[in-house]
Formats: C-alpha cells, sequence, structure tokens
C-alpha cells in the first residue's frame, strides 16, 4: 500500500548512518589492532592512518544519525515512532533535545557521540598509547552502534533503532489499512514527554552524567592497553588526567541527578538508595579508589595491582548498571528503571564481551605486574590512602550487592527483598564508611609518601584535630541533633561521623597552608577533599536534622483512623483561605492559578506565617498536567530558602474544586440560638471553657473556649462541629471546623458581651477546595551544594596540574 | 604473618559481619496468602489492586489515611492500609508492590515508601500502552 504523507527519506538517510557507524568503527577496530601488534614502525604507521579516517568517519556518522533523529523530532515527523513516542508538538526545541536522551536509543547515541569526542581527544594527544587505546575504544563503538542498529540477525533483533515507523512497530493496529492514516488524530500529535522531565534539568544532567559514563573507558582502554602490551606502568601518568577527569564529571553527573531530585521532584529529598542511583555511585567509588592508587603508584610503585582491577572493574560496572537500568529487572525495586525493551541478552552480552578479556588478561599477567614485596610504612601516606581506597571498594561492593537483589533472586531463585525501610539499610553501613573517610582524608595529607617521622606528624595534626573537636562538640552540644528514630547507637555513629567529617574539612583546608605553604597550584586534591567533607557535614546535618513541619497538629480527623497515633501524620490538609495550625507556623492555602500560557500547569500559593518571629512568606508548589495519553498530574515541590535551610513543600493531595468566592459570615449568638443556612439550621449547644474531650485536651491553664454547635440539616441529619478559640502566647488562636457533607465551616471569632460568641459561618457552593500538603525542613543543606562545587573545583584543578606535570614529563 | 594480611582478615571479617546483619535486615517476597502465616514479620508483596473494591482515600478529612484492597495472582485478597499521602496515578497501576506486615486480615505499611506503584506511563517505553493509544477512537 502507498501511504500518503509520509517521509520516508530521513529514516532511510539515518539508518544508512547507523549501519555506516557500525562499518566504520568496525574498521577502526580492526585497523587500530593491527597498528597496535604491527612491529615496523612503516606499517603501524599505515594502519594507524587507516584507523584515524575509519574512527573519523565513524564521528561523522554518529552526528549525523544524531542529526537525522533531531530532524525528525523537530519536524514533528510522527510517521516515526522515535517523535510519536516521544515528542510532541507543544514541545520547545530544548526539551526536543531532552526526549531524545529520554529514549533508550537516544541516550545510547548520547553516549556514543561523548566517545566520539573522547577519542578524538585521544586521537591527538595519546601518543604512543593511541593505537591500543583507540583498539579499545572502536571496540565500544562497535557494541554501541549494534545498539540502535535494529536490524534482524538469524532471527534475534540487534538494536533498536531511532529510525523505525509506528505502522512497523505495531504492524497489526487497524489505522494502517488506511492510506491516509497519518491524517487520523492519534498520528497527529505525539505522546510527548513525561511532564516529570520537562524541566531544565533533564535537558543538561543527562549529557553531564552519560560524558561521565563515556569517559570511564578511556581508564579502562589504557589499563587494558598496558596488560595488553605488557607496558604494565608506562600508562599511569599520561592516563592520571583521564581518570580525575572520568570521577570529577560523573560526579557531577550523579550530584546534578540528587540536586535534580531534590529541586524539582517530589520525592522528598536528594538521595534515596534508589537502585538507579545506586548503579551510577558504584562506578563512581569504584573509579575513585582506582584513582587514589594510581596516584599512590605513580608516587611509591605500591598498589599496581589494585590499580589495574578498580580502573578495569570502574568500566565494567558501568556496563553492569546499564544492564540494571535498562533490563527491566529493577521493575520491582526502583521508581525509575526503564521498562524491559527486549534487548536483556544484547545488553548482558555488552557487558560480557568486555568482562572476560579483562578478567583474563588481569589474570594471567596478575604475577607479571610489578609490586614491591617489601611492605608499606605504617606512618606513611601511601598505606593509608590504600586503606581509604579499599574500605570505598569495599563500600561500593556493599552498595551494588545490595542494589543487585533482584539479579541474584533471578539467578539462584530466592526471594530476598530489602525491609521496609530501605535507606536505612544503607544508611546504618554507609555512616562507619564516612566516619572511616573524613578520618582518613584528614591524616593521611599530614602523612608522607615512603617515610614519615612521628614528630612531624603529630606536630602538625594536633592543631587541625583540636580545632575539629571544637567544632564538632559545639554543633553535638548546640546542634541539637537528637535522631532518635533507630536508637541511640546509630544517633552516636552521626555524631562521630559529624567529627569525622569536620576533621576531614578542616585538616584538609589546613594543609593547604601548613603542608603546601599556600601553594594553590597544587591544592587541587586538598580542596577536592574539603568538599568532600563538606558533603558529609551537609549529608550528616540535613538528614539526621530533617523534619516534617506538616505534622497534623490540628486535632481533626483523629477519630477516623485509629491507629494514627502511632503513625506519622506527614500531610496536612489545608481549606482554601482558612488559616490552619501547623506546628511552628500557620498555613494558609491562599489561591491556585495557572502561569504557563498552555494551562498545564497549576500554582497554588501557600501563605506561611511564623508564630514567634511573624515572619511570612509564601510557597508555591506547582502541578503540570500529564501530556497527551496519560491522566494525572506531576507534583512539583517548592522552596523557601534561607542561608542555613530550607522550607520544603510539595502538594500531596488536591480537589480541584471550583473556584471559591465566598467569606465568612458572622452571627452574634449566645446558646441555646439558632442559625440558619442554605440547607438547615444550627443550634448554639453550649460553650465550654477549657474542656477536656475526644477532640481537645486543654488544661485549667489554658485560656479556651470550645462551642458546640448541632448541625440539623434538611434532611433532618444531625452534625456536630467544635470550633474552638483559645489564647496562648498573649494571642488568639481559632480552630475551625468542617461539616464537608454541608459544605460548612464553623469558626468562634470572637467573644462578645452579654455571653454571646462571633460564630463565623462559611458556605462554599461546592465543595471548599483544600490541598493536602507536605512540608519538611532541610537545615544546612547548602552545605551539601556548596561542598560538590568544592569537590568539582578540587577535581578541575588536580586534572589542570595533571596535564601540565605531564607535559613537562613528556 | 604479614601486616597485609592482618588487614585483609580484618575486611573480610568485617564484609562478613556486615552481610550478616544485612541479609538478617532482609525481607522477603511472599503472596498473600504465605504473608497471612507470617503475621508481623516484614514482608514483599507483589499484587494487583482489587477493583472490586473503592479505593478510600479523603484527604479533606485525613491526608494520612489510604485504605484499598489488593488480589494477587493467586486470587488471594487482602486490606491495605497506608499512612501517607495516596500515591498518583494509583487507579492506573498494572502491578504494585508493598513492603508492610499483615496484621490480622489487615497489611499495614509503615513507610512512605513502602509502595511501588508500576505504571504504564511512568516510562513510555512500554510497547503495550503504546498499542492501547493507537487502537482508541477507531
Amino acid at each position: 500500500m502507498d501511504y500518503i504523507g509520509e517521509h520516508l527519506l530521513p529514516g532511510q538517510l539515518g539508518h544508512f548512518f547507523v549501519v555506516l557507524s557500525l562499518v566504520a568503527s568496525l574498521v577502526a577496530f580492526v585497523s587500530n589492532f593491527k597498528s597496535s601488534q604491527a612491529i615496523d614502525p612503516n606499517l603501524q604507521w599505515q594502519w594507524k592512518k587507516l584507523a584515524r579516517i575509519a574512527f573519523g568517519i565513524d564521528v561523522l556518522a554518529v552526528f549525523s544519525v544524531f542529526a537525522t533523529v533531531y530532524y525528525i523530532v523537530y519536524h514533528h515527523r510522527f510517521e516515526y515512532n522515535f517523535a510519536w513516542e516521544h515528542s510532541n508538538l507543544a514541545l520547545s526545541p530544548k526539551f526536543l533535545l531532552a526526549c531524545i536522551w529520554e529514549a533508550q536509543e537516544g541516550s545510547f547515541l548520547l553516549w556514543t557521540m561523548w566517545h566520539c569526542v573522547l577519542g578524538i581527544i585521544l586521537i591527538f594527544r595519546a601518543g604512543k598509547w593511541e593505537a591500543p587505546v583507540m583498539t579499545i575504544m572502536s571496540f565500544v563503538q562497535i557494541c554501541l552502534a549494534t545498539m540502535i542498529l535494529g536490524i534482524y540477525f538469524f532471527g534475534a533483533k540487534v538494536g533498536n533503532s531511532p529510525f523505525l515507523l509506528v505502522r512497523h512497530l505495531f504492524t497489526d493496529a487497524p489505522i494502517f489499512q488506511r492510506a491516509d492514516y497519518l491524517s487520523i488524530p492519534q498520528m497527529q500529535d505525539g505522546q510527548g514527554l513525561n511532564a516529570l522531565l520537562q524541566n531544565y534539568w533533564m535537558v543538561i544532567h543527562p549529557p553531564v552524567l552519560f560524558l561521565g559514563f563515556a569517559s570511564t573507558i578511556v581508564p579502562f582502554a589504557y589499563a587494558f592497553a598496558g596488560l595488553w602490551k605488557k607496558d604494565y606502568s608506562g600508562w599511569t601518568r599520561v592516563a592520571l588526567p583521564w581518570t580525575l577527569f572520568s570521577a570529577c564529571v560523573l560526579g557531577t553527573g550523579i550530584m546534578m541527578g540528587a540536586a535534580w531530585a531534590y529541586e524539582s521532584l517530589s520525592f522528598g529529598g536528594y538521595w534515596a538508595w534508589d537502585p538507579v542511583e545506586n548503579a551510577s555511585l558504584v562506578p563512581w567509588l569504584v573509579l575513585v579508589a582506582g584513582l587514589h592508587t594510581q596516584v599512590i603508584f605513580n608516587a611509591t610503585g605500591h598498589s599496581l595491582r589494585a590499580t589495574y582491577l578498580f580502573l578495569l572493574l570502574g568500566f565494567i560496572l558501568i556496563l553492569y548498571s546499564t544492564f540494571l537500568t535498562r533490563s527491566g529487572v529493577l521493575g520491582d525495586t526502583s521508581v525509575h528503571a526503564f521498562v524491559d525493551s527486549g534487548m536483556n541478552i544484547q545488553l548482558m552480552l555488552f557487558i560480557f564481551v568486555f568482562l572476560i578479556p579483562a578478567a583474563i588478561v588481569y589474570i594471567s599477567r596478575y604475577k607479571s605486574i610489578p609490586h614491591i614485596d617489601k611492605e608499606e610504612n605504617t606512618y606513611s601516606r601511601e598505606f593509608w590512602m590504600f586503606i581509604g581506597s579499599l574500605v570505598i571498594f569495599l563500600s561500593s561492593i556493599f552498595v551494588i550487592i545490595a542494589t543487585s537483589l533482584p539479579v541474584i533472586n533471578k539467578i539462584t531463585g530466592t526471594k530476598w527483598s530489602t525491609g521496609d525501610d530501605s535507606e536505612f539499610a544503607y544508611n546504618r553501613i554507609e555512616i562507619f564508611i564516612a566516619i572511616i573517610l573524613g578520618l582518613l582524608t584528614g591524616i593521611t595529607q599530614y602523612l608522607k609518601y615512603k617515610q614519615t617521622s612521628k614528630e612531624y606528624f603529630f606536630k602538625k595534626i594536633w592543631l587541625p584535630a583540636l580545632i575539629s573537636v571544637i567544632i564538632a562538640s559545639l554543633i553535638s552540644i548546640f546542634g541539637k541533633i537528637q535522631y532518635d528514630k533507630y536508637g541511640g547507637g546509630f544517633l552516636i555513629a552521626i555524631h562521630l561521623g559529624l567529627f569525622c567529617a569536620i576533621f576531614s574539612v578542616v585538616a584538609n583546608a589546613g594543609y593547604i597552608w601548613a603542608g603546601l605553604k599556600g601553594k594553590w597550584k597544587a591544592a587541587g586534591a586538598s580542596i577536592a577533599h574539603v568538599g568532600f567533607g563538606l558533603m558529609l557535614v551537609g549529608i550528616l546535618i540535613s538528614s539526621s536534622k530533617k523534619q516534617v513541619l506538616s505534622y497534623n497538629t490540628t486535632g481533626i480527623n483523629i477519630n477516623f483512623d485509629p491507629s494514627a497515633k502511632q503513625n506519622p501524620l506527614e500531610n496536612i490538609t489545608l481549606l482554601k483561605n482558612v488559616q490552619t495550625d501547623m506546628g511552628r507556623y500557620w498555613a494558609t492555602y491562599v489561591s491556585n492559578d495557572s502561569l504557563n500560557e498552555s494551562g498545564t500547569t497549576t500554582y497554588f500559593k501557600i501563605h506561611m506565617q511564623d508564630k514567634r518571629s511573624k515572619e511570612e512568606f509564601n510557597l508555591y508548589p506547582f502541578l503540570i498536567k500529564a501530556t497527551k495519553g496519560q491522566q494525572g498530574f506531576a507534583f512539583n515541590p517548592s522552596k523557601h530558602h534561607y542561608w542555613d535551610r530550607d522550607i520544603f513543600s510539595y502538594i500531596s493531595a488536591v480537589d480541584n474544586g471550583e473556584n471559591d468566592t465566598t467569606s465568612f459570615k458572622s452571627h452574634p449568638v449566645s446558646v441555646h440560638d439558632t442559625v440558619f443556612y442554605s440547607k438547615g439550621y444550627m443550634i448554639l449547644d453550649k460553650i465550654e471553657a477549657n474542656p477536656n474531650n475526644s477532640r481537645y485536651h486543654f488544661t485549667s491553664q489554658d485560656t479556651a473556649i470550645v462551642a458546640n454547635i448541632r448541625i440539623i440539616s434538611r434532611d433532618s441529619l444531625q452534625y456536630n462541629a467544635m470550633p474552638a478559640l483559645f489564647i496562648k502566647n498573649n494571642q488568639s488562636n481559632f480552630i475551625t471546623d468542617t461539616v464537608f457533607t454541608q459544605n460548612l465551616v464553623l469558626g468562634i471569632g470572637s467573644l462578645l458581651p452579654d455571653h454571646k460568641i462571633e460564630l463565623r459561618v462559611k458556605e462554599s457552593s461546592d465543595m471548599i477546595p483544600f490541598v493536602a500538603l507536605k512540608v519538611y525542613e532541610f537545615p544546612h543543606i547548602n552545605i551539601l551544594w556548596l561542598g560538590t562545587l568544592i569537590m568539582i573545583i578540587g577535581f578541575v584543578m588536580s586534572i589542570v596540574r595533571r596535564i601540565r606535570t605531564r607535559l613537562t614529563v613528556a | 604473618m604479614k601486616r597485609s594480611h592482618i588487614i585483609l582478615l580484618i575486611f573480610i571479617a568485617i564484609a562478613i559481619g556486615v552481610l550478616i546483619s544485612f541479609m538478617g535486615n532482609l525481607s522477603t517476597y511472599e503472596t498473600i496468602a504465605s504473608a497471612k502465616q507470617k503475621e508481623g514479620k516484614t514482608v514483599t508483596i507483589i499484587a494487583k489492586l482489587d477493583n472490586s473494591q473503592p479505593i478510600e482515600y479523603d484527604p479533606a478529612k485525613n491526608p494520612n489515611y489510604l485504605c484499598f484492597h489488593i488480589a494477587d495472582t493467586l486470587g488471594n485478597k487482602a486490606k491495605v492500609i497506608y499512612h501517607y499521602e495516596k500515591p498518583h496515578d494509583m487507579e492506573k497501576a498494572e502491578r504494585i508492590v508493598l513492603k508492610g506486615r499483615m496484621n490480622g486480615d489487615v497489611f499495614e505499611i509503615t513507610q512512605k515508601d513502602g509502595i511501588l506503584i508500576k505504571c504504564p506511563s511512568k516510562y513510555k517505553d512500554d510497547p503495550a500502552a503504546a498499542r492501547k493509544n493507537l487502537s482508541q477512537n477507531q
């Protein structure tokens, strides 16, 4: 059948470029391999030339594939499944980019594009290591090209093509019986980008994270080439900037994800030990361990075997994490893993084609890897650095085992699952890792390589140690860290961790003067450690002092849920325009407005007033309506920033009732008076002073009155309401009561002469609009972000310095 | 014995300790029937929403009380109580992963992340959802 209106050329071109990139990377692989193996320098050069040309073609092909995909999405060619499934007409260009890497194929494309960039730099910079390193690089390019190939090979599907037509994918859907199927409404627009992902973080976080992913291949390739070419130690200096770069970018990418989760997703925090988060964290940890052992080896000749192990594993774990997040195996444990895309075998093969050769060369050459028999001195930097690397490595193993439970279950047939408090399962282990690492990062700076005299060490270390003890004690005593949810042991561990983190900051900052004499150029490592220490401080304080502010303290509805007493009531219901008691604050839901042009985002204005300081501010949590094809909303948070804390809130439930314009009417009433409303009448039965009943627990010290009101509706049903007025801290407090079935809100306005009260009655034409809100306080969260920035700066300084020294060496 | 061996042994001992304590805190995947036999013990259940029963959630009255019913593949049913806000898109869930404990006939969830909703729409790489969309409004 001839279909009307299809544009098939871009797809054919795109597919051609995919195949071209596959062939070119194959040629590059073979030529680089030949060049590496050739002994005759002339032959070496011949092969290398061919390899460079082939890699150049690969680069062009990959970028053309990307351009074609962007063209299809930008011009809304919805005959292509990629455009139809991931984009729609409403997306702005930056989100068109985001929707490309939201898709599995698109994220592979992003990954392979970064490899192209890295490969070009390596061709210019790698010198004699070019051919072997590029052999491995080209091999990854082959693997990644197959991921977006989308052809059948002996009956097995290889990769998912981004150029598939919708009618190819859903051949049996009846609409494709029609030649003009593109004119059918559901083909006129795409499914769009998930509302949660329509966020600037989605534009920048994936490229950075994937640069981090992609860059891990370089240390891997150098290490592999070192084993393969039996030049065991020739690469460790030239590859050090690459290891640093990889750790820096991957770390940045992970923390960007954390910032995204915190800033604009209603996860309620920056880190949840979700399997998908862990899957990126683990390679980073292993890489950081490898970075340290690599530095040790360059300085002392120790730890080369460990360096090989860590750098090789770093990339293997990236492949493993790719498998975990994309195979659907995490479906029951993660909130944000991809679903199974039918590529599991291919993804598994992707791991093994690297794991098996790496394991073979590592094990077979293990004995020949140079190592020093004599043990490190206990008063040497390399000894404690190595211990630190080992601790990082072990913690990463713990995290990956815990994350891999679904995989372990699949293999062994067991049915393990983390307990109901899965975050604590990690935190109770990682707190000790934090303690050890905090200590080690501080101490090790004051140790010299090879041998340090005890006098020197103790002379230098006592001051930072003392300062840290003072600061930490002050925080412990006055900081009100009373996180007793998990008992005293864990609380002690938190205080200990806080001391170690502070020690890490103080000792490393001090070392810039005491050890380096203010040589800032060489201070990269110290600065990165200061950043790391600050991150630990920020994490420990903000998590242990994180507070739910929206505890339901109004007293309403407690009877409704008999078990409520033992359970947290983290959400509070705010009726529109009714000031509600929320612990330290008065909260009022003021209005909801749609602010953006398409009307998909609704902002809720929540007015907050601090009871004590009278300070007022507004929170604007918002909802984004889900895109076509899905119902529901994305609930996005709003924050009020202080220098020392964030007030963090999001809407947890909403009633989109009509806009309520009615206000309270006042009726002066005395006991037994009757007030009419549209659906019946109400009688003030009595006024009680300081009652102690199921609703209120006032004592004789309080100054409170409660009105008992009986409401009789037209259908002669009776309801009771108990609005209250009480004086606390020389201030009147009002507790309104609501009768939802009658759309009534009752309150006591004031005491009037002659034993009368001002009864305030609000009647809404429809159900009174309300929101259920959750409000947290994150104290000192900014220390975490500051620490992250400082750590990145430290990394960048180290990279610059190591590139410079490498140049002078070479 | 060399010092490195001692350190290695210490690390192995710690690793084993960590592993044992980690294993001790694991729960297991259970069916509704087997969960009922392990009353009071934290377990994980994968089930579907029982659509024959209403989802009880009235945020105007109490935003911290959600009650619904689940049914697993073996046809067993249970009532579930959760003390946090209703997860979004819960009605559309294909599958719900619940962590909590059986308390009589009621499955109680005390942690906020004790419910994991698997929605067809969460990540759109799910062909079933797209197919459904294509065959709508024929």
